[in-house]
Formats: C-alpha cells, structure tokens, sequence
C-alpha cells in the first residue's frame, strides 16, 4: 500500500484534522486525489473537467494560510468534486449538455463560493445527466459515468458523476443536486451517503435550474459524519435567491456525532416497499429496521396514501417548470448557435440549436412540460399535480405526527445495467419512487448504506426522512445505523468493493 | 381518465411551441413515449378534488424582501465573453423576422404577435 493510498483512504473529517495538525500537506493530499483520479477514471469516467492546476493552487494557498499561522477554514484542504451544474468562473459549466459545452460562466454559485470559503479544494466538475433529468448519468452529452462497484452497471443520477468519484476515492467529498432523489438515488446505488436538505437549506444561486420548485444542493460523503461536515459548510441563508430560508443551519454535524436512536419513534412507511423492489432491497431494508429496533428505537408502521401518486404528479411538475426554465437556452447570449447563416431567422436558429444541443429526455421534458400547461390541460394536468402536492404535504404532517423520523429504502433496485432502461422513460423514471415524495414536500431526507443485496452483491441505501429543518434528526439516525453495521461487520461497506485498477480489493481491503 | 392519445400532429405543435426543430423519426419517437407517459402521469385526476388547495412551493415564503444595496454588476465584457456572436458591445442576434412574415405580412407595424 502506497502513501497516497493512505491518502485517500481517510475521511474528510481526518483529512481535515490531519492538515489543520500538520501532518499533511493540502498540497500533497490534493496530489494523491489526482493521481487517483488519472489512475481510475478512464473506466469510471466521473469527472468531466479536472481542474489540476486551479485544485493544487487552492491546496498551496491553505498551505500557506496554515504555515502563516491564519485561521482555517473548517474543510481547509479537503478536495471536494462539484457536480458540472453549479457555475465556476475558473472552470467550464456544462451541465452535462451540448449546448453549454466548453461555457465559462462570469460568476461563482453561491455553493461554489461558500466551498472556496471553508478552505475546500474543487477537484474539477462531475459528470451528470443532462440538466439533471436521469437516473443514470446516461442522458450525459459527454457519455455515462459508470458504477465503482461495477463498471458495467449506473452510477444513478442524475449526481451520478459526484457519486462515483467519492466511491471509487476519487474524492472524500462531493455536491450534487436533488430535484427528484438525484443525491439519494447515485449515494444508495454507489454505497455512500447522500443527502437532501430541507429545500431552501442550501442556496440555488449559481445552480443552472431545472425544476426551481424542488432542485435542492447537497453533500455526498463516504461517511455521515463527513456529509454533516459539507452540509453545514454550504448551508445557510442567502440573499441571492429568494426562496432560502432565514433560519438557522440545523445542527447536523452535533447529531451525527451524537449518532443515538434510544427512544426515537421511527415510521416506516407501508407504501414504499412490495411490488416492484428488488428481494434484497427489501431483505436488507428490513434488517435496517430490526437494527433501529435493537439500538432503542421505537418502530411503527405509518401509512402516507397519496404516495403513490407522488411520482405522476412529479413528472408533471418538475416538466413543467423545466419547460420554463429552458426557455432561457436560445442561443442568443451564451451557449451553442447553430444555422446563423445571414439569411435564418432568430426563432430558426433558435429551433435549430435546441433540437442540435438538447438531448432526447431533455425535449421529452420540455414538450411534456408545455403540454402540462397548455390552455385547456393545465387544470387537468398541472393543476392537479399541484393538488397532491398539497395531499402528499399533509400525508408528511400526519405521519410526523406519530414518528420523529420516516424510513423506507432509498431505491427499488440496486444499481441496473448501463444500457437497460435507456431507452424505457417510464422504467428509469420509476428509480425515484421513494425519494420524490420529499422533493415535493420540501422536507430533509438522506440515504446511508445498509448492506448488499445478497441477489447481485451491489448496495441498498436505507432512506431516512425527518421534518422541514429537523436535518439534524436524520443524521442522529443515520450515523447510528452507520456504526452499528461498521462495528457488525468490521470494516465500512465500501471495502467490500472491488478494486478499480486490477489490485485486487477496494483501496481499503489493506486496512 | 381522459382518452389521451398523442398524435404526430399534437408533437409537432409542441415542438413549435417549444423551439425545438425535431427530425421526422423523432416525432414519431416522441409521440409514442409521450402517450405513455401523459396516461401515466394522469392518475394525478384520480385523487385530486375540488377543494384541496394548489401547492406551488415546497418553501412557503412570500414578500421577501432584501436590502436595497447596490452590487456591482458583471460588466458588459464579462457578459459578451461568451456570447455566440457580439458586436459594438452587444450581442448579434439573427434577425427576427423571417421571409414569410416579410412578403405575407406586408403592412409595416403588423406583426402580430410572435
């Protein structure tokens, strides 16, 4: 075992104390993260711009900060990847499309601004399905990231790209966004955790929109103590977009680290689980809850019956602000123009650049959006969905009646094989049945690692989801299942992945 | 539930309304996904009565407000930096009308909306 592989190996949280201490250099922690990544991600491909020189600039300068004896930052010098969604004014933003390919945007998000404030170190930019619509990096413009566990199979998406850089050690740490469980969904099906906050939790200025109603920053982590860590660092109110909310950042990284259940009334919720999950989904889910049970728990069945019309009215909304949110690609002021030929019109060119630079579950959207809020159908179609909104908010209310937090699986399979619903919008559309309920009430929810699937050997993520700016509540959980399945099994779950370059063992198996 | 059947036709009205110049194979394509997903997405109807208010927002915020200060802006270099086409400092754009609406619509003034 090499030094580097030492390197990154560690948590975030030892990173950052081994910098702070000294007995690392960010500058050398940054080097071995690259190296890593020139090592494996010609197969994973989770990366779609490394920023080698702006990434070992930011390192030296924590270095410096460090040896000049200034305050640090509280994830100074840890690397972190960042989905290509968020803008950077040193890096390309993409979005995982062609018709921002190569665009330098004039402006850092807010997210990327309050990473280069705590001293994080931004690898480059991930890869992710296009505008984030997908469950499997495959609506990417620029080809799918694939799945450390198994390179044949998804990494999710639509953070598919920032899951599987922090899988395969790429990174500790990584941002993605979650519209519809494009955290939740990659975090479960690569063995890591992955978090929604509350939406309003974390800003949205600087994040290219998708569906502005529900599209929600968060952190992926190998650890929950680690997710905590990035959460608070990103959070907060910010007077740059307006539906942040003014209040307090739950203390997430306190409860991680309190990690105690005794006595906690946890839900389970009978609509998410039987047909259509995947046996050891369901197996290991249910183990989960046996765990919760014996470490002091008390369980309970909850029903949340609009559920299942949470994913329909989903595909209507989520469309419908997107068609919106698209309009702004026209090719006038930035981005792809295609057939400015002199003599083409503005609305031709318009058309044409579109068609040319928006993939096909990109114009799928958009004309289902445009449909949803045609005259005529919008009160059958838009209306409605805005309806079991209101129902699927007041499911949420009652059941947090009865349980401080709500658990189900984080998704119905494991990770599928690249290729299989590719061309099947309804099959990968229905990846995100457990996690869309809380995109549509706002509410925080994270997945965590509960074991593999005995079937296919490959991860099931444990959903816990907790109230409107309780975030702190499901990370209590979350860490608690955590240890109780390290200390069970000996060692965390992602050493039990296979290895990327023909070593043999995860890079922790040495361990 | 509503006898929803997409058409060609309905596609290419869409595709109009949303700027996209779609090829023939892929409205056909898209007629045939979007029936199955509109069919699909339509048991919203099943639940959703009269009397359930609309919800818009996941954040349940309104009026807000911030301080009137004044942030420097990006700067028209910064902004033309990346535009398809700039000229004079602005940005070139294709003309707006086309041939059509020059012969066919040939009173000055009267263009409709478009």
């Amino acid at each position: 075992m090499t030094a580097g592989r030492d390197l990154i190996t560690m948590t975030a949280a030892q990173m950052a104390h081994a910098i702070a201490a000294g007995e690392v250099s960010a500058a050398e922690l940054t080097q071995a993260h690259l190296d890593r990544i020139a090592d494996t991600d010609v197969e994973v491909r989770a990366f779609l711009h490394v920023a080698r020189e702006a990434a070992l600039a930011a390192a030296r300068a924590v270095d410096d900060r460090r040896a000049a004896g200034k305050p640090l930052g509280p994830l100074a010098g840890v690397p972190v990847a960042l989905k290509d969604v968020f803008t950077t004014s040193d890096m390309p933003t993409t979005c995982g499309s062609k018709i921002l390919a190569g665009w330098r945007p004039p402006y850092d998000a807010t997210l990327t601004r309050r990473l280069r404030e705590a001293g994080a170190v931004i690898l480059g930019k991930t890869n992710m399905d296009e505008f984030a619509m997908g469950s499997s990096t495959e609506n990417s413009a620029f080809g799918p990231s694939r799945n450390p566990w198994d390179t044949s199979r998804v990494p999710g998406g639509s953070s598919g790209g920032s899951a599987a850089a922090v899988a395969a050690f790429q990174a500790p740490l990584a941002i993605g966004t979650d519209t519809g469980g494009s955290i939740r969904q990659p975090g479960a099906v690569c063995g890591i955790v992955g978090v929604k906050p509350t939406y309003g939790g974390s800003s949205r200025y600087g994040l290219v929109a998708f569906a502005s109603s529900l599209d929600t920053p968060g952190p992926l982590a190998r650890t929950v103590l680690d997710a905590a860590l990035l959460h608070e660092a990103i959070s907060g109110h910010d007077p740059c977009d307006s539906t942040s909310l003014d209040a307090p950042v739950p203390p997430v990284v306190a409860a991680a680290r309190t990690a105690d259940v005794a006595g906690l009334r946890v839900g389970v919720v009978t609509e998410l689980s039987g047909e259509g999950y995947a046996p050891g989904v369901l197996s290991r889910f249910g183990e989960a809850v046996e765990l919760l049970e014996t470490l002091g728990a008390k369980i309970t069945e909850v029903s949340c019956p609009h559920f299942t019309y949470a994913l329909p009215a989903y595909y209507l909304i989520a469309p419908s602000e997107c068609s919106s949110n698209l309009a702004r690609f026209d090719a006038m002021r930035y981005g792809l123009r295609i057939g400015d030929d002199g003599s083409a019109s503005a609305e031709e060119v318009m058309s044409l650049t579109r068609a040319a630079g928006f993939g096909a579950e990109v114009k799928r959207r958009i004309m289902l959006g445009t449909y949803a809020l045609s005259s005529g159908y919008y009160d059958a179609y838009y209306g409605k969905a805005q309806q079991v909104r209101t129902l699927i908010i007041r499911d949420f209310a009652a059941a947090f009646e009865q349980a401080d937090v709500l658990v189900s699986p984080a998704t119905p399979t494991t990770a599928f094989p690249i290729g299989e619903r590719a061309d099947d919008p309804m099959a990968m559309y229905l990846a995100d049945l457990c996690t869309i309920p809380s995109n549509l009430a706002g509410n925080a929810a994270l997945s965590v690692p509960c074991g593999l699937a005995p079937e296919d050997g490959l991860p099931v993520g444990l959903q816990i989801m907790a109230p409107v700016l309780a975030d702190d509540r499901m990370y209590r959980v979350g860490a608690a299942v955590e240890a109780a399945l390290d200390a069970r099994r000996g060692h965390p779950l992602l050493a039990e992945a296979p290895g990327l370059d023909g070593a043999g063992g995860g890079p922790e198996a040495g361990r | 539930m509503a006898d929803v059947a997409i058409t060609r036709a309905e596609v290419e009205h869409l595709a109009n309304l949303s700027r996209l110049a779609l090829e023939d194979s892929e409205v056909d394509r898209f007629a045939e996904q979007l029936d199955v997903i509109i069919a699909a997405v339509a048991r919203v109807q099943e639940v959703a009565s009269a009397g359930i208010p609309p919800t818009t927002h996941a954040a349940d915020l309104s009026n807000v407000f911030r301080e009137d200060v004044v942030i420097p802006p990006i700067g028209a270099d910064a902004a033309l930096d990346q535009a398809p086409a700039a000229e004079l400092g602005k940005f070139r754009v294709p003309r707006i009308l086309t041939d059509e609406e020059d012969s066919e619509d040939s009173a000055p003034g009267d263009r409709g909306e478009s």
